[in-house]
């Protein structure tokens, strides 16, 4: 028994005018200061009906805290909204879901959210997710990664409830996006597609479209880091990270967002670059456990890659995920994230303990002891083939 | 020999695999709490069982089965039938997914759960390696 959460899509160039169908009161637009002075948030609230009064929260941070979460649900207690809408990107996203939650059930505690509890949502708002990235997928899943400053630790947390009620892609929201952020979000994309393949809970609903999204972004992410104003690769790379949320998001990620949360809350490495740069070191770790469990050879054939056997399969793919880091100048092991050998053994232990515990490690085929993660992580330091 | 399920036997059989796992100790460094683990009749089985264990960073300090469900305040309880029981520890079913799903009902507090996951799964392979005699 499973099941399989998707949200009201809409897609596609003018996709944002869904907005005026909106019936409701007030609104709140949950979102970043960036993305105020930039305009977005203006640009979203003119298709909203002039009869739905609108609030606006700019205080999510890059990885959001627990606290913020708290004051976020402080604003919309005071305002009462009946939609939300979030505008931005994974951070910006997460957030909204998760003050979403404090705002129906206020006795939450944020870092508890789980998808075993229930929380009656819907009872005073509906949610609205408008992604700024091409990556997250949060705008298509239940899934909310939050950081406790406190234990220095992002928590991967989730409750089928949060699953919004609508997502609207409009490439128009994402043509502005910089090479970089493009590259982050877009590698995190590719991370949610294959690890959502290739997780212990994969199944028939979302195998099809995390295959789909792996090839969409090996074939358009370089287009749009190239030429940022190249509207079909926009297009197709925004539809790719909105599948892939599908994907992952009832198939769950794996063992490269562990380590990703991991190293992104102690050293506040950006999501995506954190976890397609465990991505490939993760694939050839798995390539040594059980090659029952392995699920590399259909991938590979998809992307017409070579590879016969899961172990050779497994590398082929870590190969090519390699050249198309090297495409987009990712860095490929820590030393380029600037991080270094002695900030990397005074964090072991903390590194450590935080990936054995991460929800997303224990959905990999090959679930590390705390040695193999002290070696993923040394690899990942040195930009060594993992071969134990 | 195979340990019959649920029973005090078993139970304490658990605990020794526990405090002989080091994975479970490094997993579950962190984890306070005690748990009632409620199997709930199905088939053969005709009354609810209540088997005890109070862990304790890593070690597991007592494991009995109760007769009296007030004998003991337990932070966590896990409940469900028999049979859902034994797919979970037949690795038939996922833990993670017999809860979610809401197959087995687990109360207590979920900040502790969230932040201890590897704890849960490593509870979880301590069961599949105690030789059990099931009841369905």
């Amino acid at each position: 028994m499973w099941y399989f959460s998707s949200p009201n899509i809409v897609f596609g160039e003018g996709a944002l005018s869904h907005l005026e169908k909106l019936q409701g009161r007030l609104a709140c637009i949950v979102s970043d200061e960036n993305l105020l002075q930039s305009g977005f948030i203006e640009q979203v609230r003119s298709f909203l009906p002039s009869d739905i009064a609108v609030q606006i929260f700019t205080e999510v941070e890059p990885d959001p805290s627990l606290e913020t979460i708290r004051q976020g649900a402080m604003f919309l207690q005071q305002y009462q909204p009946d939609w939300i809408i979030a505008v931005g990107g994974g951070s910006v996203l997460d957030a909204a879901k998760g003050m979403w939650i404090l705002y129906e059930s206020p006795d939450v505690d944020p870092s508890a959210i789980n998808p075993i509890e229930t929380y009656g949502l819907r009872r005073k708002a509906r949610f609205v997710a408008i992604p700024t990235t091409a990556g997250t997928g949060s705008e298509t899943t239940w899934a909310i990664v939050l950081r406790d400053t406190a234990e220095r630790r992002k928590l991967a947390l989730g409750s089928r409830e949060v699953i919004p009620d609508w997502a609207i892609l409009d490439p128009e929201m994402i043509l502005e996006l910089p090479p970089r952020l493009t590259a982050d979000t877009g590698l995190d994309a590719l991370t949610h597609a294959i690890e959502g393949f290739t997780s212990t809970f994969h199944n028939d609903f979302t195998d099809g479209l995390c295959l789909h999204a792996v090839r969409l972004i090996f074939e358009y992410l370089p287009r749009c880091y190239q030429n940022g104003s190249d509207f079909e690769a926009r297009q197709h790379m925004q539809n790719a990270a909105a599948i892939a949320g599908l994907g992952f998001g009832n198939s769950m990620a794996a063992l490269a967002h562990g380590l990703g949360h991991s190293l992104g809350a102690v050293f506040r490495v950006p999501h995506g670059r954190a976890v397609a740069l465990f991505l490939p070191y993760t694939i050839e770790y798995c390539a040594g456990g059980d090659p029952q469990t392995l699920r590399y050879v259909e991938l590979v054939r998809a992307l017409g890659l070579p590879g016969e056997t899961q172990n050779a399969a497994a590398h082929s793919l870590a190969h090519a995920i390699r050249d198309l880091e090297k495409a987009l100048e990712q860095p490929l092991n820590l030393q380029e994230l600037g991080i270094s050998r002695e900030a990397l053994e005074r964090e072991m232990d903390l590194l450590v303990a935080n990936a054995l515990n991460d929800t997303q490690t224990i959905m990999s085929v090959r679930v590390p002891d705390e040695n193999d993660l002290q070696q993923l992580f040394w690899s990942a330091f040195e930009g060594k083939l993992v071969n134990f | 020999m195979s340990i019959p399920f649920p029973s005090d036997a078993w139970i304490k059989a658990m605990m020794e695999d526990l405090n002989n796992s080091q994975a479970y100790l490094d997993a579950a460094k962190n984890w306070e709490g005690d748990f009632y683990f409620i199997i709930e009749p199905d088939g053969v089985l005709d009354h609810t069982v209540i088997l005890y264990m109070d862990l304790w960073h890593g070690k597991c300090r007592e494991a009995l089965e109760v007769t009296d469900p007030n004998l003991k305040s337990p932070a966590f309880r896990l409940s469900g039938p028999v049979s859902t029981w034994k797919k979970v520890m037949t690795k038939k079913l996922d833990p993670m997914q017999a809860m979610i799903t809401g197959q087995l009902k687990l109360q207590g507090n979920m900040a502790m759960v969230m932040k201890n996951v590897r704890a849960a799964k490593e509870l979880v392979e301590s069961c599949t390696r105690i030789p059990t005699e099931f009841p369905v």
